[in-house]
């Protein structure tokens, strides 16, 4: 069996801090990680590998550094990694990202693509379902368990907001796994030691067979107007006023959170 | 592609057994909003089996228009047989504006269509605008909430997006608003329909882990007692929260160390974190201090919860926080008559 697992290196967003003179991000000093949809993603991919067999190549684009996950893949047990790294692919909104990921993963054979559900950084869960249109396979997202039985066919529960789909889909196909499907294994030791001998494949976009005009800031259909803050983190306001008074600034504060 | 040729806003108005989701009506009142500068038509696009009668209810609730695919392969939800209902009518309809909610379907579904189609699409929106240029602002959350940001999609149509359920006011229903009602001929490919789904299992909220909350509405020694957590509990039934405490409650036998926040049991980060009856010490503070905003409610003025808390009641919880129940609910049937 080949599988191919899909991930991003992302800055871990629970360390992220904001300025509290400026409101602006901190991000010097966040640590980047290996997103962890995605190793919930590669571990599924692991445990196929021990169960029957398998060819786990893992793919990332982004920069060169990006290279830090596909060590750590390997550490965990995978057996190829692909850096997909051009200037070219700078500035990809999740169409034009998918569309050089589905591009790479086309000179790459395989049966199962596994992916994380959605990244960090952005939380758009786009990617997955995209790469899987543009190679015309189906998709099974949001998935938290998943068996593989005979003929190549897989069962899998995916999950909904009250409940699970249980569904059957036959190889090839794409699926994006949540974190709670399952509990990443930590790299061996030796692993890490092979980690480093091993070599991670730097592809351009010379490497794969895709339409240019698609990829990069100028390649996406959606641009970023503006980003911003919510505002520095103002020292807490305290109220000393009737009961009536305080469950109103409670209640409006709530609204503006948008949790009523 | 002609953007000119691209008018109108289509809301997918997402069904499960047979029943409207919320979210569908509030992108109906939202679309309804956005229209207006815009001057164009809103329309609904209704997938289902057996569900023809759902229609009127999306107009009465603001569309002018019903696009309805009545078919029994569309009772259950699938992802390829959606896509290809959905991509032929964006094709021919030819809205500028594509809405969906952003639920486990519909952020399965948008990614699949907009990607067929070639065009932009922005995840989980909290706010959208129409812009001086007539293009819509998609405003969303990022970096795990620390950021937002505004998106266009400024030469590709549709500008589709998913928007966060809960967010946009729903209009009120009027049974006398009148619309047209469009069936359309359901003919899918199917071989390209390889998922099957063999079952749909509902569960029960899974067991509590408060380090999973969103939010936690947390009580201490000022609780007084276990019965008073049905305070707690109220309160948090109304917000999706969870109820947490401080040692002290613990300690004292009034909650299970499974809900402990605090140095000596779990380290939270929701998103809110009520800590009502809690003095703050520093044990406590460690395992909450992260929390996105932490409100306060303590009679002490002088607690040093209120050195971290972002919004500070001082006054009496027993009164607080039922008036904060009481209102949410009203606020709530509000919505929903």
């Amino acid at each position: 069996m080949k599988i191919v697992v899909c991930m991003k290196q992302v800055p871990d967003t629970t360390e992220i801090r904001l300025d509290p003179v400026t409101g602006t991000l901190i991000r010097d000093g966040v640590p980047s990680i290996m997103n962890p949809d995605d190793k919930a993603a590669l571990e599924e991919a692991l445990v196929l590998k021990d169960k029957y067999g398998a060819h786990i190549t893992a793919i990332t684009m982004g920069p060169p550094q990006a290279d830090a996950i596909l060590r750590e893949a390997f550490a965990m047990g995978a057996d190829r990694g692909i850096l997909l790294t051009d200037r070219k692919f700078a500035g990809s909104d999740t169409l034009a990202t998918s569309t050089a990921l589905a591009a790479a993963i086309k000179g790459l054979e395989y049966d199962i693509i596994i992916a994380g559900r959605q990244a960090i950084d952005g939380d758009t869960a786009q990617v997955g379902p995209q790469i899987a249109e543009h190679l015309d396979l189906p998709q099974v997202s949001y998935v938290k368990e998943l068996e593989f039985g005979k003929d190549n066919v897989l069962k899998i529960k995916r999950a909904i907001e009250d409940g699970y789909y249980l569904v059957e889909v036959k190889a090839p196909c794409l699926l994006t796994v949540l974190s709670e499907a399952n509990k990443p294994r930590y790299m061996h030791i030796r692993g890490i030691v092979e980690a480093f001998d091993k070599e991670v494949e730097i592809w351009t976009v010379d490497n794969i067979t895709v339409d240019e005009t698609k990829l990069g800031l100028d390649g996406s259909p959606t641009k970023v107007k503006k980003s911003f803050t919510k505002g520095a983190k103002q020292a807490g306001k305290v109220h000393e006023v009737e009961p009536k008074v305080a469950a109103d600034i409670i209640v409006d504060k709530l609204k503006e959170m948008f949790i009523i | 592609m002609n953007i000119k040729d691209y008018k109108g806003i289509l809301v997918f108005a997402e069904q499960r057994e047979c029943k409207i989701q919320n979210v569908a009506l509030e992108l109906i009142g939202k679309a309804r909003e956005l229209a207006e500068p815009l001057n164009v038509e809103v329309s609904a696009l209704l997938l289902g089996d057996n569900i023809g009668g759902l229609a009127k209810d999306l107009i009465a609730y603001g569309a002018d228009k019903v696009i309805v695919a009545d078919d029994k392969k569309l009772g259950i939800y699938d992802t390829e047989a959606y896509a290809q209902i959905f991509t032929k009518v964006i094709n021919e309809k030819k809205p500028e504006i594509v809405l969906m909610g952003a639920t486990t379907l519909g952020r399965d579904l948008a990614p699949r269509v907009s990607s067929r189609l070639g065009t932009g699409l922005t995840a989980d929106c909290t706010k959208l605008d129409i812009g001086e240029d007539m293009g819509l602002l998609m405003t969303r959350p990022a970096f795990g909430g620390n950021l937002m940001a505004t998106i266009m999609c400024p030469n590709h149509r549709p500008q589709m997006s998913t928007v966060r359920p809960g967010v946009m006011p729903k209009n009120e229903k009027d049974e006398a608003r009148k619309g047209d009602i469009e069936k359309l001929a359901v003919s899918l490919d199917e071989a390209k329909m390889k998922v099957k789904v063999l079952d749909i299992v509902k569960e029960a909220a899974n067991k509590i882990d408060i380090t999973e909350a969103n939010i936690l509405v947390s009580g201490g020694r000022g609780m007084g007692g276990p019965e008073n957590f049905n305070l707690l509990e109220g309160l948090a039934g109304e917000i999706d929260a969870v109820v947490s405490s401080s040692r002290a409650a613990v300690d004292s036998g009034w909650m299970p160390h499974d809900r402990q926040v605090g140095q000596t049991g779990k380290t939270v980060r929701p998103n809110v974190y009520f800590a009502c009856g809690i003095s703050g010490a520093i044990q406590h503070v460690a395992g909450m201090e992260e929390s996105e905003f932490i409100i306060a409610i303590n009679k002490d003025k002088g607690a040093a919860i209120f050195n971290n808390a972002d919004l500070g009641i001082v006054g009496d919880l027993f009164k607080v926080i039922p008036l904060v129940t009481e209102k949410i609910k009203k606020i709530k049937a509000d919505k929903s008559a």
